[in-house]
C-alpha cells in the first residue's frame, strides 16, 4: 500500500515538474495540477495510511485513538484543495488574456524560432 | 491576558475582509465612495496598528502577549491569533505603506480598472492575517489570500508587460505554494501538530528519525518564504514583477518581500533558536550564505540597471540579501539594527517606487504614461485630466525628495538609512568576528557603493540632462504620500533613541521564546458563563 501511494506521488509530482518546465502556458498549467494533486494525496497520507476507520465518533465512551483516522489532514487537504483549485482557475484567466493579448500560448508572451 | 484585549486581534483581518465586502458592491461608477471608503477603513487599520503597538509595549500589560482564541479553543487544538511587539510593528509597517500607497492611486492609477480598492483591502486583510497567526497552516491560508489579491493588483491597468510578468509571478508563487504545503505536510507528519508555540515545545524532544523529517519539512517551508523573500536564486522573479507593476502596487509589493523575512524571522528563533536542543541553529548557515549571494547579486543587478522600476527591485533585492544575511548570523546583538533597517529601507524603496512614477513625468508631460493601459480598459466616460490641486514648485521637490530616497537607500548620513547600517556595523562588530561576517561588511559597503553609482546615475540624467525643461503637473495627493514616507524616514533618524528602544524590546520578545511558547500554551479558554 505504502508503495503504491508513494510511487503514485512520486510520478503525478516528477510529470508535473516536467510539465511545469515547458514553453506552453497550458502545458504549464496541466503540470501545476498535476503538481498540486500530488501534494494533496501526499498531505493525505500524513495522517498515516488507514483503511476503513472513521475520523470522529459521537461515541463517549470508545475513544481509543488507534481506532480512528486522523481527521487534522483530511481538513487540512480539503482547505488545500479549495485553493490549490481557486489559484489555478485565477491563473487560467491570465492565461486566456495573455492568450488573447499576445497572440500566442508562449509563457514568455512572444514566439521564438527555435521552439518545437 | 484578559479577554476584553485580546479580541481586537481579530479586528485587523476582519476590517479589510468587510470593507473589501463592502467594496464590491459599490458600483465602480462611484469612484469617489469607493476611495473615501477604502482610505477610512485603511486609516483606522492604522489607528488599530498603533493602538495594538501601543498595548504590546505599554507597561499595563508588562510582557504579557496578546492572545486570541478562535471559536474558544485552547492554543495547540484551536486556531490562534498572537499578538506581540514584532507583530505590531509589522502591522503598523503595512498600515502606514497602506494608506501612503492608497493616496497615491486617488489621482489616476485607481480608476485604470475594476474593483482595485476590494483587491487592495484583501491584500491587507492576508497581510494583517499572517503577521498574527499563530499557526501553520493557517499562515499558509492567508499566504494564498495576500498571494491572490497581488495577482489582482499586479494585472491591475491590465497591459501586455503586466500580463508577462503576471504569468511568472504566478507561476512560481504556485510552485512555491506547494513547497510551502509539502513543508506543512512534513511538519506535521514528524511533530503532529501546526501550532508555533506548541511546535516550539515539541521540537527540542524529538527523536532523531523525526527531528530528520522536522528538518527536512523546515527546509522545504524555508522555500516557500525565501521564494517570497526573493533569495538568490529563487528571486528571479522579482525585478520583473516589479518593474511591471503599477507604481502603488509595486510599493505593496515590497512590503511583501518583508512579509516572507518577517516569517523568516520568526519562525527561524522561535523553532531553531537556542533552546531548540540539537535542533538550535538548523538552516542558519543556508541562510547566511543564501543572504551573502542575494546582497552580491542585487548589488550587480543595481549596477547594471538603468531603468528605475529595476533600480527600485534591486534595492529590495540588496535589503533583502541584508536581512536574510543577518538573521544567517545569527547574533542576537545585530537583531535591533536588523530590524531599524529592515523599516528604513522598506520605507525608503516605497517612497522611491511611487517617487519615479513623478519624476518619469519630466519626459512624458500629459497623461500619456497611461495611454498603453487605456487602450486595453476602455475608459470612454472618464474625463483625461485627472482631478487634485496641482503643486508649485514640482522640480525642487523631485530633486529634493529623489536626494533624499537615495541618500536613505544608499545609507547615506544625516537620514535614516545611515543610522540603521551604522547600528548594524557597530553591532556586528561587538560580536565575535568570522570570516564571513567580514565577508558580509565588505558586501554591504560594495552594496552601499552600487546604490550611490546607479542612484547618482540616474538622478544626473533625469534632472540635469533633462530635454524638456518644462515643469511636470503633480497633484498634492501623488505629492504627499512621498512627502509622508520620507518624513517618517527623517523622524525615525531624529527619534532613532526611543525607536531603538523598542526595537530592543521587539528584539529581546524574539530571543526569549520560552514567553511566547508559555503564553500561547497557558491562554486559558473564556469561560462561557463569564464566571
Amino acid at each position: 500500500m505504502e508503495i503504491i501511494l508513494a510511487l503514485a506521488i512520486g510520478i503525478l509530482f516528477a510529470s508535473g515538474v516536467w510539465l511545469v518546465l515547458r514553453p506552453r502556458s497550458f502545458q504549464v498549467i496541466t503540470g501545476l495540477l498535476l503538481l498540486s494533486y500530488a501534494v494533496n494525496l501526499f498531505i493525505f497520507i500524513t495522517g498515516r495510511i488507514s483503511l476503513n476507520k472513521p475520523p470522529l465518533t459521537l461515541d463517549e465512551t470508545a475513544l481509543d485513538p488507534a481506532l480512528y483516522a486522523d481527521p487534522l489532514p483530511q481538513a487540512l487537504v480539503l482547505t488545500a484543495i479549495v485553493i490549490g483549485f481557486a489559484t489555478t482557475a485565477l491563473y487560467l484567466v491570465v492565461l486566456l488574456g495573455s492568450r488573447g493579448l499576445t497572440g500566442t500560448d508562449h509563457v514568455d508572451g512572444k514566439e521564438k524560432e527555435t521552439d518545437e | 491576558m484578559t479577554s476584553m484585549l485580546s479580541e481586537i486581534l481579530v479586528l485587523p483581518i476582519l476590517l479589510p475582509l468587510l470593507t473589501g465586502a463592502v467594496l464590491v458592491l459599490v458600483n465602480e461608477r462611484h469612484h469617489q465612495l469607493k476611495y473615501v471608503l477604502n482610505q477610512l477603513s485603511t486609516l483606522l487599520l492604522l489607528v488599530l496598528a498603533c493602538w495594538l503597538l501601543i498595548v504590546t509595549d505599554g507597561p499595563a500589560t508588562g510582557d504579557d502577549l496578546l492572545v486570541y482564541l478562535a471559536a474558544n479553543w485552547v492554543a495547540p487544538f484551536g486556531i490562534v491569533l498572537v499578538g506581540d511587539r514584532l507583530a505590531s510593528l509589522f502591522l503598523v509597517l503595512a498600515a502606514l505603506l497602506a494608506n501612503c500607497a492608497l493616496l497615491f492611486s486617488y489621482s489616476r492609477w485607481a480608476k485604470l480598472g475594476v474593483h482595485f480598492h476590494t483587491l487592495f483591502q484583501l491584500l491587507l486583510m492576508g497581510i494583517n492575517g499572517a503577521v498574527l497567526t499563530g499557526d501553520l497552516f493557517n499562515l499558509f491560508v492567508f499566504f494564498e489570500v495576500m498571494l491572490a489579491a497581488s495577482y489582482g493588483l499586479l494585472l491591475h491597468g491590465y497591459n501586455i508587460t503586466r500580463i508577462r510578468a503576471g504569468m511568472q509571478y504566478i507561476v512560481v508563487n504556485l510552485i512555491a505554494s506547494v513547497f510551502f504545503l509539502l513543508g506543512i505536510a512534513l511538519v506535521y507528519a514528524a511533530t503532529g501538530s501546526l501550532n508555533f508555540a506548541d511546535l516550539a515545545r515539541l521540537i527540542p524532544e524529538l527523536a532523531p528519525a523525526q527531528r530528520q523529517l522536522m528538518h527536512t519539512g523546515a527546509a522545504i517551508l524555508a522555500v516557500a518564504f525565501l521564494t517570497k523573500s526573493a533569495m538568490w536564486p529563487l528571486g528571479f522573479w522579482l525585478p520583473t514583477t516589479y518593474s511591471a507593476a503599477s507604481p502603488p502596487v509595486t510599493a505593496m509589493l515590497v512590503l511583501l518581500t518583508k512579509i516572507g523575512v518577517y516569517v523568516v524571522l520568526r519562525l527561524n528563533y522561535l523553532w531553531f533558536g537556542d533552546t531548540a536542543g540539537s535542533s538550535a541553529g538548523f538552516g542558519n548557515t543556508m541562510l547566511l550564505y543564501g543572504g551573502l549571494l542575494t546582497l552580491a547579486f542585487g548589488a550587480i543587478g543595481l549596477l547594471a540597471s538603468q531603468d528605475p522600476g529595476r533600480i527600485a527591485s534591486y534595492s529590495a533585492v540588496i535589503s533583502s540579501g541584508i536581512l536574510l544575511a543577518l538573521i544567517g548570523l545569527g547574533q542576537d546583538l545585530t537583531l535591533s539594527a536588523m530590524l531599524f533597517y529592515l523599516l528604513s529601507s522598506t520605507l525608503a524603496v516605497a517612497a522611491f517606487v511611487l517617487l519615479t512614477e513623478l519624476i518619469e513625468r519630466i519626459y512624458t508631460p500629459t497623461d500619456s504614461v497611461l495611454a498603453l493601459s487605456m487602450e486595453f480598459f476602455a475608459l470612454d466616460g472618464e474625463k483625461k485630466e485627472s482631478a487634485g490641486v496641482v503643486i508649485p514648485a514640482a522640480m525642487a521637490f523631485l530633486g529634493l525628495a529623489f536626494a533624499a530616497c537615495a541618500l536613505i537607500m544608499a545609507g547615506l548620513p544625516p537620514l535614516s538609512g545611515f543610522i540603521a547600517k551604522f547600528s548594524i556595523l557597530h553591532q556586528l562588530l561587538q560580536t565575535p568576528m568570522h570570516a564571513s561576517s567580514w565577508v558580509f561588511l565588505l558586501l554591504l559597503f560594495v552594496a552601499g557603493l552600487t546604490a550611490i553609482i546607479s542612484l547618482m546615475r540616474f538622478g544626473v540624467r533625469s534632472f540635469w540632462t533633462a530635454h524638456s525643461a518644462q515643469s511636470p503637473r503633480l497633484k498634492f495627493s501623488e505629492v504627499s504620500p512621498v512627502l509622508l514616507l520620507l518624513l517618517v524616514c527623517i523622524n525615525m533618524a531624529i527619534f532613532a533613541g526611543p525607536l531603538s528602544g523598542l526595537l530592543e524590546r521587539v528584539a529581546d520578545d524574539l530571543v526569549q521564546t520560552s514567553r511566547y511558547i508559555e503564553q500561547v500554551l497557558q491562554t486559558v479558554a473564556v469561560n462561557r458563563e463569564g464566571q
